[in-house]
């Protein structure tokens, strides 16, 4: 009870806490017509020089290109040749099958972990055929299409899920936390939001040093709950940095919607107006319309024109992970009803309408993407996969944790030596 | 020099010879720091590698770890060691594991300082000594230097080393050397052999502890301003006393411990920091561990009170001369 004395505040009336409720739970028929769904080709788009308050009316409409007849219309279309349009449709095929071996992997035993990130295949993918190759990512846990588009191995993916001898990061991290230098993808953390304002101190070094390269930050609707959401903004808005910050609203975190991180107030790309950082909302089921926003994004940074929030809106189409059930929390049949649609068969039926594409020439792609996903999990299974690890090169686990081993770690690593024999 | 001026020397040496080192932080840039460490460094370098931060401790060590994935060396400063909780995650779950969790492909070579301690009268905002709960993450290097010249030795060897160093710099002890004895007038470094600073380029090498004092009956254990306040206990009390200055908690100079616990028999741990789960507690356990058979005494350990630093309170719970007078006398008795 409150310390109050009640008789003071006789009339007052009683206080009451708002905690959001997702319109729908399980056993309720999803509905998704409350949502305002700009039409494609509606949304402006300002130069890329423009003052970022230019922007802030996009920060509450939708950036969209492929309209319901599957054609390019609009400002954002980004007029993309045939060969690029089959490349990104290519990749999505890929993560999704590849996701799915992986997903079958993990309830086969073979690792421990996985998480997929289904209707959301065309977020990253798209951004990485945008991105120059040699520009920094700062991922989370749901962009492996920036690997894959990347032409990372699909066995050393493998690899790493399976913390196996071929795992370059020594067994050391949780399945799908992969980590590549060399194909600009910064190692993934378990803590949410940390890699945010790393990606603002990545471009930050690149403009201290007069580089060309820029660096691309990606948070969850649910991190960006996390302080470190907030520094960034800060660091990137006070520094003009070169970074764009990307949140991919897939609208759950684990089990709680997206209201919890705020959305129920205002769209997360709207929290770019208070930093004055330019702002985009954008169809993140629409490869082309993710294709044109970070293409923006990434001449407005490249010429020293500031930062950008986008929002990606999507549906996290299956569960949070492995270890997830969302049918306890959500409809079953929600992802389906999703306006927004599925992201490959938009951009199939998309090449559908412009004749380059058709139904062999897909179906031919599946196998291809099946057969390679297949191979490399051949390869990646005949090294090893997590059960049988963790007996052998026992001394590694402690390397790396300085550059050379201090005293007390080598006399602990000759004690876990020895008790393992 | 004083610490100050030492350390600002070091800056200045380590920015001549790498331009990959950057400073930022909250007022490190036009101003040079509220303790003016960095002052003269954006005259000098420019503004684009010494810069003040917006008050973000989180976004300044996490800018950092970007900083140091591009290639570039920041060493940035918190302002006061209270104020690293911000960025606390940033530095236990990022800084100190990428290295281990790249399998060596991304490092952190990065320094952040900070000044740390009480007997400023700055509340328990202003007075923290948190090296315990760095010096328990693996990963990470912990330094607390407690002169002039091992100020900048051992900051020039932070910058020049592939691993990221906290680096802990007493303030109290900043103009001058501290005994404890809160009521007499503080001594300038200047009458202090150690404030003896050469120019240029020096390092002290991180993981070396130094026997200050030379002795036969007991081994004393401190850093950072304990030191001063142990150097002048022993000489007080008229004991025979080792004494030796860690200067790295972690890696630890395990060997000049040992040696000196083995030749003398009987060891007393000086920390300001609060007493339970201090890093104190570590050196008595490795202590006996590893000498418990030369021992004539038990352990004695030297601490701040468990409780948050009590503004008014201040010299009673500054771990001062009578703490230590009492625990030297018991570690001494039999």
């Amino acid at each position: 009870m409150s310390d109050k004395d009640p008789a003071l505040r006789r009339n007052a009336p009683k206080l009451a806490l708002h905690v959001p409720e997702p319109k729908f739970r399980p056993g309720d028929t999803p509905d998704f017509s409350g949502i305002v769904i700009a039409a494609a080709g509606e949304a402006p788009r300002p130069d890329t020089s423009a003052p970022a308050a230019e922007t802030h009316p996009l920060a509450t409409s939708l950036v969209r290109v492929l309209g319901d007849d599957h054609r390019a219309v609009g400002p954002w279309d980004p007029k993309l040749d045939a060969d690029t349009l089959r490349k990104i449709l290519s990749d999505m095929v890929t993560v999704r099958t590849f996701d799915d071996r992986m997903y079958r992997s993990q309830r086969q035993g073979k690792t421990s972990f996985y998480m997929k990130c289904t209707g959301e295949e065309a977020i990253a993918t798209a951004t990485a055929a945008a991105m120059s190759r040699d520009d920094m990512h700062f991922p989370t846990y749901r962009q492996q299409g920036l690997l894959v588009s990347r032409g990372y191995p699909l066995v050393d993916m493998m690899n790493q899920i399976y913390s196996n001898k071929g795992d370059r990061l020594k067994g050391r991290q949780l399945p799908i936390m992969y980590s590549d230098k060399a194909h600009g993808f910064f190692s993934i953390s378990g803590n949410l939001g940390t890699q945010f304002p790393q990606a603002v101190g990545w471009a930050m070094g690149a403009a201290i040093k007069g580089d060309s390269r820029i660096a691309m930050g990606w948070i969850g609707d649910g991190a960006t709950a996390e302080g470190d959401f907030h520094s960034a903004m800060t660091f990137a808005a006070v520094y003009n940095v070169p970074v764009i910050l990307a949140v991919v609203n897939n609208q759950w975190a684990i089990s709680s919607f997206s209201g919890i991180a705020g959305a129920e107030r205002a769209t997360f790309a709207q929290r770019a107006v208070g930093y004055g950082i330019a702002s985009l909302r954008v169809d993140g089921n629409d490869a082309l319309a993710v294709y044109g926003a970070v293409q923006w994004a990434a001449e407005r940074a490249r010429s020293n024109n500031g930062p950008a929030l986008i929002e990606f809106f999507t549906y996290r189409a299956e569960g949070h992970s492995t270890s997830d059930d969302p049918s306890g929390y959500r409809p079953g049949d929600e992802a389906k009803a999703w306006p927004l649609g599925d992201p490959i068969e938009r951009l199939k039926a998309h090449l559908f309408a412009l004749g380059e594409w058709d139904e062999d020439r897909h179906a031919a792609l599946a196998a291809e993407a099946d057969t390679a996903v297949r191979a490399a999990q051949k390869e990646a299974e005949k090294i090893g996969i997590l059960p049988q690890q963790g007996k052998d090169d026992i001394g590694s686990m402690f390397d790396d944790v300085y550059a050379e081993v201090p005293w007390h770690i080598a006399e602990q690593r000759d004690a876990a030596l020895e008790e393992s024999r | 020099m004083n610490m100050i001026q030492a350390l600002n020397d070091a800056h200045k040496v380590v920015m001549r010879a790498d331009e990959d080192v950057v400073v930022f932080g909250e007022d490190v840039g036009y101003f040079g720091g509220v303790f003016r460490v960095t002052e003269g460094l954006q005259k000098e370098f420019g503004k684009t590698r010494t810069f003040d931060a917006p008050i973000s401790e989180g976004g300044i060590v996490a800018t950092a770890v970007g900083m140091a994935a591009y290639g570039i060396k920041p060493l940035i400063e918190i302002q006061f060691a209270d104020y690293i909780y911000p960025g606390y995650d940033q530095i236990v779950s990022e800084v100190a594991k990428m290295r281990y969790r790249t399998g060596g492909e991304w490092t952190m070579p990065m320094v952040i300082r900070t000044p740390y301690g009480g007997g400023i009268f700055g509340g328990q905002t202003h007075s923290q000594s948190p090296e315990s709960l760095f010096t328990h993450i693996a990963g990470l290097k912990v330094v607390v230097p407690s002169t002039p010249y091992d100020a900048k030795g051992l900051l020039i060897a932070a910058v020049e080393d592939p691993d990221p160093v906290i680096f802990f710099e007493p303030k109290r002890i900043y103009n001058g050397p501290f005994d404890g004895h809160h009521d007499r007038p503080v001594t300038p470094w200047s009458k202090h052999p150690a404030s003896d600073v050469p120019e240029g380029h020096y390092t002290v090498p991180l993981g070396k502890a130094v026997i200050v004092r030379e002795g036969a009956d007991l081994t004393v254990l401190a850093y950072g301003t304990m030191v001063h306040v142990a150097l002048a206990a022993v000489i007080e009390q008229g004991l025979d006393a080792e004494v030796i200055d860690l200067r790295t908690l972690v890696p630890l100079d395990i060997e000049t411990i040992e040696a000196s616990v083995q030749k003398t028999g009987r060891c007393l741990v000086a920390m300001e920091a609060p007493r339970t789960s201090g890093f104190a507690s570590e050196l008595v356990t490795l202590v006996q561990e590893r000498c418990f058979y030369h021992l004539e005494a038990p352990v004695e350990r030297v601490t701040g009170w468990d409780t948050p630093y009590p503004h008014a309170y201040e010299w009673a719970y500054f771990p001062g001369p009578k703490r230590m007078k009492t625990a030297l006398e018991k570690v001494m008795a039999d």
